[in-house]
């Protein structure tokens, strides 16, 4: 056997039926290996249609500036250059992708409009017969900025008089039905404060961090003798972005066809929709293919990251380490603008208050609206920092106790029928069974009373 | 200076599907005339192994083997809608999409079975090799490739099927925060060992010991792949990554691969893992959705594991020499 | 400047193109010869995924500028299998669940490559130092070192057959080479 598996233990659920299955539980080849190893899986960038042309965009070189003058002369003049778009040939500008599940308002410009909000917003796309002088053209735009005050820390943005990012908001946070956070409210958690025998306060705080796909976002757009366009694109989600760039473009949605599905790591950095559109603009108004794919910098700096966030829990304790109240305000640094950010600040009130058992919550999440790169959809995001900032408390908890860590987690680890703090019911936990078995692991020692702790039946709490 | 020895635990918990559902996966499947069951879907295969694993669903629901299924997706023509490759969402939407076209199929297939052997559908059974036969009586029975034939060009039917997952979409009170937002929870515990060099400030992840509890390991090896790459990620974004290092300052940031850390291959740890399987009652087989959280709980277990080392209590992201250094700094009393 | 023909042994095949100063041999082998198996991560030597073999040693092909190894023999993902038969690095990746996203494979088989054909028996760290270079997302690494040295053992495995029968057959004047297809063949072939 040369690869591997993980010993799978079913000691922990002996009650589940052995499993009796053909191919389910199997090791079975990945289909997709072959392609790789012979390097014929063919990914987007590996078609190369006849009169290809290339786009590269101008981008801002400021954080937050008004738009005094575009002047496109100096590249259209550069050999090779076809043309140079900016908003005015963008149909439906303004947009925000999670728009098809309701989220509002259409808060960013596909091309840059009147000002800039974040460095290396695109302003300009200039589209060349050679990579090399779509290159060139981009860097022969002349913006003549107007520089407005920035901000850039989540906290400072949300003080008064902080300078508004993103006035399609009008204010720096994202409004969640008339609020102006996402809010969990469960119990009563200043009781707790009072009644606690302890009572920890700590502050969390992650950078913003990049997906760092080795194939960068792009497409190839190839205009059909239909009339329609064939997207050759490495999205995470075909549909969502055909219909995305279709709104965009005001066209009806099956003009368009997304071909993909070969995609060199996504990790949530490519559903942002963010080449599409304006490779689809160039390829009908030139009538011919148009590739459109990040370089390296701009897919670490332009691209969306995980946004950063800063996170303060305070929690109630008693002396024998039941956790009876947790306070948490999350701050969820969007960048310019709302892209899957808001979806993400839900998604981490969701979360809370971790897999524990709390009868007191308050949770206050804000999607917070700064002069930096939007951040956007990562791997686990609203859950992986929340899960730092939470995990390292519970260790923090534990050592002001002198308890151990993983006792404390068993005793307020969540089970089956508790209520969660966002009144939904838990089922199916097992986070009792994989504390216990990493002890088993690693030989931590857990006294009988924790050994016989299960997710059901009540627990042995 | 020393080489400090610490270890630091941490247990998560993942939720399964788009926050707040909403987000239907279609598949549609067919047999060709030779039995090769097509199953059309527009869903993205990241590298996840997303086409591998619904094949699977398909051979294990028609009761055919692997050779007999084709996976064609991520063509908007040609498939039917996904909402796409995100929120741990694929395997369990699109996995139980499939099932449900297979299970449609299989009843079909077994219905022109029954006429081709004359007997009563439910008297029938597949062997998992290709055989449709009758139960009790194995010599009575007819392969896939003869089965399609027939029903092609002696009883005109088409052996086909649709499946669809949605969970329906729920809108959060805004008051108090109340919703569904998910559709099952997996879970996992992960213990980190680390050396700290009191010196350089540099972190070292020794062992990363992992136990999850993803409902049902549809392919072991994938299962593997996903927790050992996860595991890696965790720990990149623990000791490394930043496109802001200096955060909220929006200066240093890294352009490529040589300024934007990741930990190579000298660097990974000895990992140890194991899996338990409480199955999921809406997932596909069982199984919970476990792309995006096996980088989560190596995050905190490393932190965890650099305070049990040197008593520095690491609470900004990441855990870089620097930042070590400044705590053992602050730990002894020197201030800059 | 004009572009120049540029002649280059690619896969053993003679190639002829045109390129103009400059271009990198990545997107001569791309988009002249069509190519694809080398792929663009960086364009900047950062990520590894375009490395192919130039003269027997691999090199990022995105920082060679394809004029100055006119006349050079190149190899790429596409000339390591033979027949449709997969080679040692290949079938060690493939059964080794080695490949995620699949974007950096080309990069890291041919490093691989390089690294077997000067060291048949290489430990773990030489592994790890010749992969230093390629950048993988998905996998953690871990599969790829242990693939590298998987095809490693093969190779050596299946050297020792060649030579074994190549032995017999220099002494007796035949060796049943049918019973083991393409093995000999295929050493014969590296020594070349």
């Amino acid at each position: 056997m040369r690869y591997k598996t993980n010993p799978i233990d079913r000691t922990y659920f002996p009650d589940e039926p052995a499993p009796d299955f053909n191919v389910i539980g199997s090791v079975v080849q990945r289909s997709d290996a072959l392609g790789h190893v012979t390097g014929r899986s063919s990914f987007f960038e590996d078609l190369s249609p006849p009169g290809l042309l290339h786009l590269k965009a101008h981008r801002s070189t400021r954080h937050h500036a008004r738009l005094a003058t575009v002047d496109t002369s100096e590249a259209l003049a550069v050999p090779g250059v076809v043309r140079v778009l900016t908003h005015a040939d963008i149909p439906n500008n303004v947009f925000t992708p999670l728009k098809l599940i309701g989220v509002q308002p259409d808060d960013e410009p596909v091309l840059a409009e009147g000002k800039v909000r974040y460095l290396g917003e695109p302003i300009c796309a200039v589209v060349a017969e050679t990579e090399a002088a779509a290159q060139e053209g981009a860097a022969r735009v002349r913006v003549g900025y107007e520089e407005l005050p920035a901000v850039f820390d989540v906290e400072e943005a949300l003080a008064e008089g902080a300078p508004i990012v993103n006035e399609y908001h009008g204010h720096n946070y994202f409004t969640y039905e008339g609020h102006h956070c996402r809010r969990i409210r469960f119990g009563d958690v200043e009781a707790a404060f009072a009644a606690a025998d302890h009572v920890f306060e700590w502050r969390y705080q992650s950078a913003p961090i990049e997906h760092a796909p080795t194939e960068t976002t792009g497409c190839v757009v190839v205009p059909q003798p239909d009339g329609r366009l064939r997207i050759h694109s490495d999205t995470q989600a075909c549909f969502f972005t055909l219909d995305n760039t279709a709104l965009i473009l005001g066209t009806p949605f099956n003009r368009l066809r997304i071909v993909g599905g070969t995609v060199g790591g996504g990790f949530g950095g490519k559903v942002d929709v963010a080449v599409e559109p304006v490779a689809c603009v160039a390829a009908m108004l030139t009538g011919q293919p148009v590739k459109y794919v990040y370089s390296r910098y701009e897919e670490m700096q332009v691209s969306s990251p995980r946004a950063a966030e800063r996170i303060y829990i305070k929690d109630a304790v008693t002396a024998d380490g039941r956790i009876i109240g947790r306070k948490i305000t999350l701050y969820v640094d969007a960048g310019a603008y709302s892209r899957h950010s808001p979806y993400g600040t839900t998604k981490a009130a969701a979360h809370l208050p971790g897999p524990y058992s709390i009868p007191n919550v308050w949770a206050d999440c804000h999607c917070v609206f700064t002069n930096r790169t939007p951040s956007s959809a990562m791997r686990g995001f609203g859950v992986t920092i929340g899960d730092f900032a939470l995990e390292s408390q519970m260790d923090r908890i534990a050592r002001a106790l002198g308890m151990d860590p993983l006792r404390l987690r068993l005793r307020n680890a969540y089970r089956d029928g508790d209520l969660k703090a966002h009144r939904k019911v838990a089922e199916g936990t097992a986070l009792v069974e994989v504390i216990q078995k990493a002890a088993e692991m690693v030989g931590h020692e857990l006294p009988e009373e924790y050994r016989r702790m299960s997710s059901m039946d009540g627990g042995g709490r | 200076m020393a080489r400090l020895r610490g270890r630091g635990y941490a247990s998560v918990n993942y939720p399964t599907g788009m926050n707040l559902g909403g987000d239907p996966s279609q598949a549609l499947i067919h047999a060709t005339t030779t039995g090769t069951f097509v199953v059309s879907l527009s869903s993205v295969d990241l590298g996840q192994g997303l086409k591998t694993v619904v094949a699977q669903c398909a051979a294990e629901t028609l009761g055919l083997p692997m050779e007999n299924i084709l996976v064609d997706t991520a063509d908007t023509d040609t498939g039917p809608h996904c909402m796409g490759t995100f929120a741990s969402r694929g395997t369990h939407r699109v996995g139980n999409a499939v099932i449900m076209a297979a299970a449609e199929a299989r009843e079909v297939m077994l219905a022109v079975a029954a006429e081709e052997l004359e007997v009563d559908a439910g008297d029938l059974e597949t062997d998992g090799t290709g055989y449709i036969q009758v139960k009790g009586a194995q010599e009575r029975r007819i392969h896939i490739t003869d089965l399609a034939l027939a029903a092609h060009f002696t009883h005109g039917r088409t052996i086909s099927g649709r499946g669809m997952f949605l969970k329906e979409k729920n809108d959060p009170v805004p008051e108090t925060g109340e919703m569904d937002p998910d559709s099952c929870q997996a879970h996992a515990c992960t213990v980190a060992v680390v050396e700290v060099d009191d010196e350089t400030g540099v972190v070292e992840v020794l062992e990363m010991h992992n136990a999850y509890e993803i409902g049902r390991a549809l392919n072991p090896a994938m299962v593997a792949q996903q927790v050992e790459g996860g595991a890696w990620m965790g720990m990149s974004h623990a000791l490394f990554e930043a496109t802001e290092p200096y955060y909220p300052a929006r200066d240093h940031g890294p352009r490529d691969f040589t300024e934007y850390l990741m930990p190579g291959a000298a660097d990974i740890p000895a990992y140890h893992n194991a899996i338990l399987e409480r199955p999921a009652g809406n997932g596909p087989f069982g199984a919970k959705g476990i792309g995006e959280m096996t980088a989560n709980a190596p995050i905190p277990a490393i932190a965890n594991a650099i305070f049990d080392a040197c008593g520095v209590r690491l609470d900004t992201m990441p855990f870089t020499p620097e930042r070590v250094l400044r705590g053992l700094d602050e730990l002894r009393g020197y201030h800059d | 400047m004009a572009s120049q023909v540029v002649n280059l042994r690619v896969n053993e095949r003679s190639r002829e193109f045109l390129a103009a100063p400059g271009t990198p041999l990545l997107s001569s082998l791309r988009d002249a010869l069509g190519l694809m198996a080398a792929k663009r991560g960086c364009a900047q030597g950062s990520c590894g995924t375009c490395t192919v073999l130039l003269d027997g040693r691999p090199v990022m092909s995105c920082l060679v500028a394809v004029e100055t190894v006119d006349g050079a023999s190149v190899r790429t993902l596409e000339g390591v299998a033979r027949g449709g038969d997969l080679d040692e690095v290949q079938s060690a990746f493939l059964e080794g669940f080695a490949t995620q996203c699949g974007f950096c494979t080309a990069g890291m088989i041919m490093t691989a490559e390089a690294l077997l054909d000067r060291n048949p028996d290489p430990t773990r760290a030489e592994v790890v130092e010749a992969i230093s270079g390629n950048v993988c997302r998905c996998t953690g690494y871990g599969p790829i070192v242990d693939a590298i040295l998987d095809a490693a053992a093969r190779r050596r495995k299946e050297d020792a057959a060649a030579r074994r029968k190549e032995d017999i057959a220099a002494r007796w004047g035949t060796a049943d080479i049918a019973a083991t297809p393409g093995t000999a063949d295929a050493a014969a072939r590296r020594r070349s």
